[in-house]
């Protein structure tokens, strides 16, 4: 849900519900990168809702978007992340012989 | 500059004729900050956490895109910046632990990893316990909540969540029975989790309601409803559904006493129960820094190794009967400042944790082997950020 005004599409509140801070400071970081933003936090009204608002305001492009491109961004790393992981598992687990005896420690 | 000043401003302490100690330099004759490029000590600060002998300083991490505009570098991390930097290097994999570091990421990515995996992954527990008879000293209520924590070493892909209206069925559930009576006369009995009994065909408690109702029924109706055995999965055919530990005690019996239950398993999150979370423990510490700030030999090298209770120090001899201190196992630093306690220490080491290299730690519990854990809760990850591209499209 989105709450913001019609005339300056800069500024907005998303206000996600059954989220909390494992996406919301994520998506905190990947928004604080992008140099469109100008400002941009999110809080929990209310320990007892499942709910996270997340503020964000651009130079000038319309909030929504820079949001769905963070999103995209932390989903990119993601990704690579799992890819990097998954990787390094494969190499440990065909390397494992008496070398991995070494690196223990 | 900033390292530069560290030595007059050490001799200027206590003294008040601070005019004397310094040179007057005029400001055209300091050399030119390297545009595109941070001076070391705003380095320092971006990249590590140090830590004083009274707290650690500067923990805060600088993510604003345009932080450091003014000395003309660019903040902002691009993803194809990211993908060159970024690392990961298993250090041990056993079957239930891995250790690996990750490097070159933020605290918050790491920190909704950690999260996922503690409170968002789902796994099979024990949730509801039918009990037919309980004659040892355990109540009821207690020997469910014992049931509840057992680990279950079922891969939680192949079910689905079980919703308030929906009835027990081969998809959802999981049904084991235990059954064990401690004979008279006998000693004193361990009920241990192997008692546990996988029922693949579901649960054989009829249903109250159904005794006075016709008996010609072929089937009798039992708490749930399985249109089919378990046993005919091809997942479970060759490794059948068990308690992943088979000594774990779940009560005790005297003689005569006596516990029947039923215990059906269903799937769930351990933001619900701590007893769905699909590890025992998932964290992270930063990478510990060790630096000696100067040559620290002989008596002194001997007092140092002995300050440090993880043995982080060692000894190397430099010849001429001389002994030098050495950082020999940075990695093994608790930050317990010990080695910085005493007066005057701080100004020879300096303890510090690289802001982006994150060691990694994950205990299954047993029901996925814990690689597998931290791929799905990236892919969880993942999921929560399609569900807001959807939501805002």
């Amino acid at each position: 849900m989105e709450h913001g005004s019609f005339e300056d599409q800069s500024k907005a509140t998303f206000s996600l519900t059954d989220e909390d801070h494992t996406l919301a400071n994520a998506v905190r970081f990947t928004l604080n990168q992008d140099p469109r933003v100008t400002f941009c936090g999110y809080s929990i009204p209310h320990p007892s809702d499942a709910r996270v608002n997340i503020r964000v305001q651009t130079t000038g492009d319309p909030a929504r978007e820079v949001f769905n491109d963070s999103c995209q961004d932390l989903m990119l790393i993601c990704e690579h992340v799992r890819g990097t992981f998954d990787q390094a598992v494969l190499k440990f687990k065909t390397g494992k012989g008496l070398s991995a005896m070494d690196i223990k420690k | 500059m900033g390292t530069a000043t560290e030595n007059e401003s050490m001799d200027s302490e206590g003294t008040s004729t601070q005019e004397e100690t310094f040179t007057k330099v005029s400001v055209w004759d300091l050399p030119d900050l390297p545009k595109g490029k941070l001076p070391p000590h705003i380095e320092l600060q971006r990249t590590r956490v140090l830590c004083g002998s009274l707290a650690p300083t500067n923990t805060e991490n600088v993510n604003y895109s345009g932080a450091y505009a003014a000395m003309g570098v660019d903040n902002s991390v691009r993803f194809e910046q990211f993908r060159d930097n970024f690392k990961v290097e298993i250090v041990r994999l056993e079957e239930d632990e891995l250790e690996f570091d990750m490097i070159g990421i933020d605290p918050s990515l790491a920190n909704a990893f950690r999260r996922i995996l503690i409170a968002e992954l789902p796994t099979m527990a024990i949730e509801k316990v039918l009990i037919a008879n309980n004659t040892s000293i355990i109540q009821d209520e207690v020997l469910a909540h014992r049931l509840g924590l057992i680990p279950i070493k079922v891969d939680p892909r192949l079910f689905e969540y079980m919703s308030e209206n929906d009835v027990p069925n081969e998809k959802n559930t999981i049904v084991f029975k235990l059954h064990v009576r401690c004979t008279k006369g006998s000693d004193r009995l361990r009920v241990l989790s192997s008692e546990l009994k996988w029922l693949p065909n579901g649960s054989e408690l009829i249903l109250g309601t159904e005794h006075s109702a016709s008996s010609s029924s072929a089937k009798p109706k039992t708490y749930t409803s399985f249109s089919c055995s378990q046993d005919t999965r091809p997942e479970f055919s060759d490794e059948p559904i068990a308690p992943k530990d088979a000594d774990i005690i779940v009560a005790k019996l005297g003689p005569g006493q006596e516990i029947e239950l039923e215990a059906h398993a269903v799937k769930g999150m351990g933001k619900t129960h701590a007893k769905w979370s699909p590890v025992a423990t998932a964290w992270y510490r930063m990478l510990p820094e060790v630096l000696l700030l100067r040559d620290i030999e002989d008596d002194e090298a001997e007092a140092l190794v002995k300050k440090c209770p993880l043995k982080v120090f060692d000894i190397e001899d430099i010849g001429k009967g001389k002994k030098r201190a050495t950082v020999a196992r940075p990695r093994a630093c608790t930050l317990c400042r010990e080695c910085i306690r005493e007066e005057g220490w701080d100004k020879n080491v300096a303890l510090r944790r690289v802001n982006d290299h994150f060691i990694f730690t994950i205990e299954s519990t047993g029901a996925l082997p814990p690689e597998v854990l931290f791929t799905e809760a990236v892919k969880i990850l993942e999921e929560k950020c399609e569900r807001v591209i959807t939501e805002l499209s």
